[in-house]
């Protein structure tokens, strides 16, 4: 016990050093977290559009002030000709084209119905979809008030209650997210390179020739950056709490437990990268370069994962911040306790066992 | 010249030889290149739906089957109380309650108007904005239903047609597909992760190893050096894009619209200024680990706020500020005009000026850093 222990403070001494690896590894999540915390948002809004008024009677006048006055877009310069429209949709400064034709108000009043064409730049369809709703929207309101006494005969009225994000918090969905990404790189990264430095600078062989069984080099070797990563949560919740406002609903020891478990996860698929590799260079882009869009993509905070062909429904039950996003989600968000994450718990607890045992059978037959 | 020949020689052979390497940077963003647009979805396919019907009248059924055949809901659950609906959103199984009140027939045939209550999971706002958006329109097609059914003397018939008509078209991507959008996309976040890792591990390696004392003994120039360490990764970039743009045809049937010689074009000054960002990330860092973190961070902020996920557009101005100061922004928007739009030179100037200002002011700074340090 006593060996382990200076065993491990040899392993702190060795991180602590490096003052500028430490000052990178505490500052880089900080910065992250602030900036994605105010930056990110599914939000769409100021889409760039331009609006050609052939008509110039009071119906567009009012229309035209309706989109203005919407946060949803950003009018620019009235479109000239056709041609217009494809140059400004290819230097890119204009999303959505609306286009009023010449008797558009004489059609209101005489037929009783108009058209507006709307030309979408549908190279990115999210937004044109967003784009053509929002401008659905604001002409049927308009109609409404063209003629409130066409009211239904019947009325189904919706009363919308917004769980967990009373404010509307765009945002609100990333830092989860964001939490659960920086944990799975930096912890993941960190760990990798641990082992196989030794390997490349030759100090492996006395690491083995010593009398340490394997199991507490690689204990030795994660508490360090374990601390490190605990140290990193508090600042992270910190941050989140008191710059970006999001309250924690549930219990913070909760949290802290289960932050603790998904860091010891992340450690130990670092260690298995660091087996399994032969130089640092290797490791790091296993752990960077190889995980870090997939962890991006499949946790869950992007893109919805029930929308993916299968395949990738079954990897992203193998990536462990897909099984964290849900309990920071669960604890932080929503204020559930742990009978609703137990298995999500539960799995990661596995895979936390597997990869240490996989770890640890690379290690031996290194040994040997 | 001759000096530089020998540096790109030696460069290229320890290219060659580290065959692992050699495979992460062209079998790893091939792969991904593949896969990952199949999971880059943002579209909201079906919304998962639980309703509490208090009424169990056939109003409510006939409301509830509307639901269930709308395409746009997915009824997991029909829980007898609220609080045991809420269950299905705590656990994620359901994003939204739709709570019919008792009496709801009875109101509506009498009074004309009912309300049903609507409890949504609002942290993700896309998905509950549109389960909510989906189910007014239900709601409202439901009601319409009604009207037409059982109150239809003839003045009401003046309600029904729209007075205004949205004609609306989808240009460039009229199926609205959202691969075309991403592969893009990706391709230019492949590009940028090798080009941005591979050259700051580069000359950091040397540092750890010891082998950059040999070379700074030598008669060899800071910028021959530089060089020596940016072209074969700028050729090694510039393949990989190659292969990129094969596998975005073979795969996914896209081939830019517009002119290769400006794709090109951009695609090489683009690889400049972000070797320039790897190799000036590499004189700073004392160890690969360091190298690794910093580009790590700069790699985060690129993707994140590049626009590749969510619109530049909608961000607070200073974080649009932050998102021109990265290269990436600019060249993910060019790429995504020419090969989607067609776009030319003349609508993309001023984004090359932008990528050849970051190429030079990064590898000025590199060249100058390395200096100092050694």
């Amino acid at each position: 016990m006593k060996r382990l222990l200076a065993f491990i403070q040899k392993e702190f001494y060795h991180v602590f050093r490096d003052r500028r690896t430490l000052l990178i590894l505490f500052g880089l999540p900080v910065a992250q977290i602030v900036l994605f915390g105010f930056a990110l948002s599914s939000e769409v809004k100021n889409i760039g559009i331009a609006i050609q008024d052939n008509s110039h009677d009071i119906h567009t006048e009012k229309m035209i002030q309706k989109i203005q006055s919407s946060s949803y877009f950003h009018v620019e310069n009235p479109i000239l000709n056709y041609n217009d429209i494809e140059n400004r949709f290819k230097d890119g400064s204009i999303k959505c084209a609306v286009i009023f034709p010449s008797n558009f108000g004489s059609d209101i009043q005489r037929l009783g119905g108009a058209k507006i064409q709307v030309i979408a730049d549908a190279s990115d369809p999210n937004t044109a979809t967003i784009v053509t709703n929002y401008l659905n929207a604001i002409i049927r309101d308009y109609q409404q008030e063209l003629n409130p006494s066409a009211k239904l005969n019947y009325q189904i009225i919706p009363e919308l209650r917004q769980l967990y994000n009373e404010q509307q918090n765009g945002s609100l969905n990333f830092i989860p997210g964001v939490i659960a990404l920086i944990f799975m790189i930096v912890s993941t990264a960190l760990t990798s390179v641990s082992v196989v430095r030794e390997k490349e600078l030759g100090t492996m062989e006395i690491l083995l020739v010593s009398p340490f069984k394997p199991i507490m080099v690689l204990i030795a070797k994660a508490i360090p950056f374990l601390v490190l990563s605990i140290i990193n949560f508090i600042i992270i919740i910190f941050l989140s709490v008191y710059l970006l406002d999001v309250e924690i609903k549930g219990s913070f020891l909760l949290l802290f437990a289960e932050s603790i478990l998904f860091i010891i996860t992340c450690l130990s698929l670092g260690l298995l990268i660091s087996n399994v590799t032969n130089s640092q260079q290797t490791a790091m882009l296993i752990s960077m370069m190889g995980m870090m869009v997939p962890t991006l993509i499949l946790t869950g905070f992007m893109f919805p994962i029930e929308n993916m062909p299968w395949i990738f429904q079954a990897i992203s039950h193998v990536i462990p911040s897909h099984y964290y996003y849900i309990i920071v989600k669960a604890v932080m968000l929503k204020g559930l306790g742990f009978s609703y994450i137990w298995k999500e718990t539960l799995i990661l607890a596995v895979m936390t066992v597997l990869l240490l045992t996989i770890s640890l059978k690379k290690f031996k037959i290194r040994l040997s | 010249m001759k000096v530089l020949r020998f540096i790109l020689q030696k460069e290229f052979r320890q290219i060659f030889r580290d065959k692992t390497i050699l495979a992460m940077m062209f079998f790893v963003p091939t792969i991904q290149l593949i896969i990952l647009p199949l999971a880059a979805n943002f579209e909201v396919k079906s919304v998962n739906i639980v309703y509490v019907d208090h009424d169990h009248s056939s109003y409510s059924e006939k409301l509830i089957n509307k639901i269930g055949s709308s395409g746009y809901f997915h009824i997991v659950g029909a829980p007898a109380s609220y609080l045991e609906g809420m269950k299905f959103i705590e656990t994620g199984d359901a994003d939204l309650i739709l709570e019919i009140p008792s009496g709801f027939e009875r109101n509506l045939v009498r009074e004309g108007s009912q309300k049903v209550n609507i409890a949504a999971d609002a942290i993700n706002g896309t998905k509950s904005n549109i389960g909510n958006a989906y189910l007014n329109v239900v709601l409202a097609d439901f009601s319409n239903d009604l009207d037409i059914r059982f109150k239809l003397p003839p003045q009401s018939a003046s309600v029904s047609p729209s007075l205004i008509t949205l004609n609306s078209t989808n240009w460039y991507n009229p199926r609205a597909e959202y691969k075309y959008y991403m592969v893009p996309g990706i391709l230019v976040l492949l590009l940028t992760l090798i080009g941005g890792f591979i050259t700051a591990l580069n000359i950091v390696k040397e540092k750890e190893i010891g082998t950059i004392e040999q070379i700074n003994v030598t008669p060899i120039q800071k910028w021959q050096f530089i060089l020596g360490k940016l072209i074969p990764f700028w050729i090694v970039g510039m393949i990989v894009f190659t292969v990129g743009l094969i596998v975005i045809y073979l795969i996914y049937g896209i081939f830019p619209q517009g002119s290769f010689l400006v794709l090109y074009l951009f695609a090489g000054v683009y690889l400049t200024a972000l070797l320039g960002l790897g190799l000036l990330i590499s004189t700073f860092a004392d160890t690969q680990l360091q190298a690794m973190f910093i580009a790590f961070f700069f790699m985060m902020i690129f993707m994140l706020m590049s626009g590749f996920f969510t619109s530049t557009d909608s961000m607070p101005n200073w974080a649009r500020t932050i998102s021109e100061f990265t290269p990436v922004t600019h060249f993910i928007k060019v790429v995504r005009l020419i090969v989607l739009k067609g776009s030319g030179l003349q609508e993309v100037g001023r984004e090359l000026l932008y990528l050849i200002i970051f190429a030079v002011v990064l590898n000025s700074l590199a060249i100058y850093n390395y200096r100092k340090t050694s």
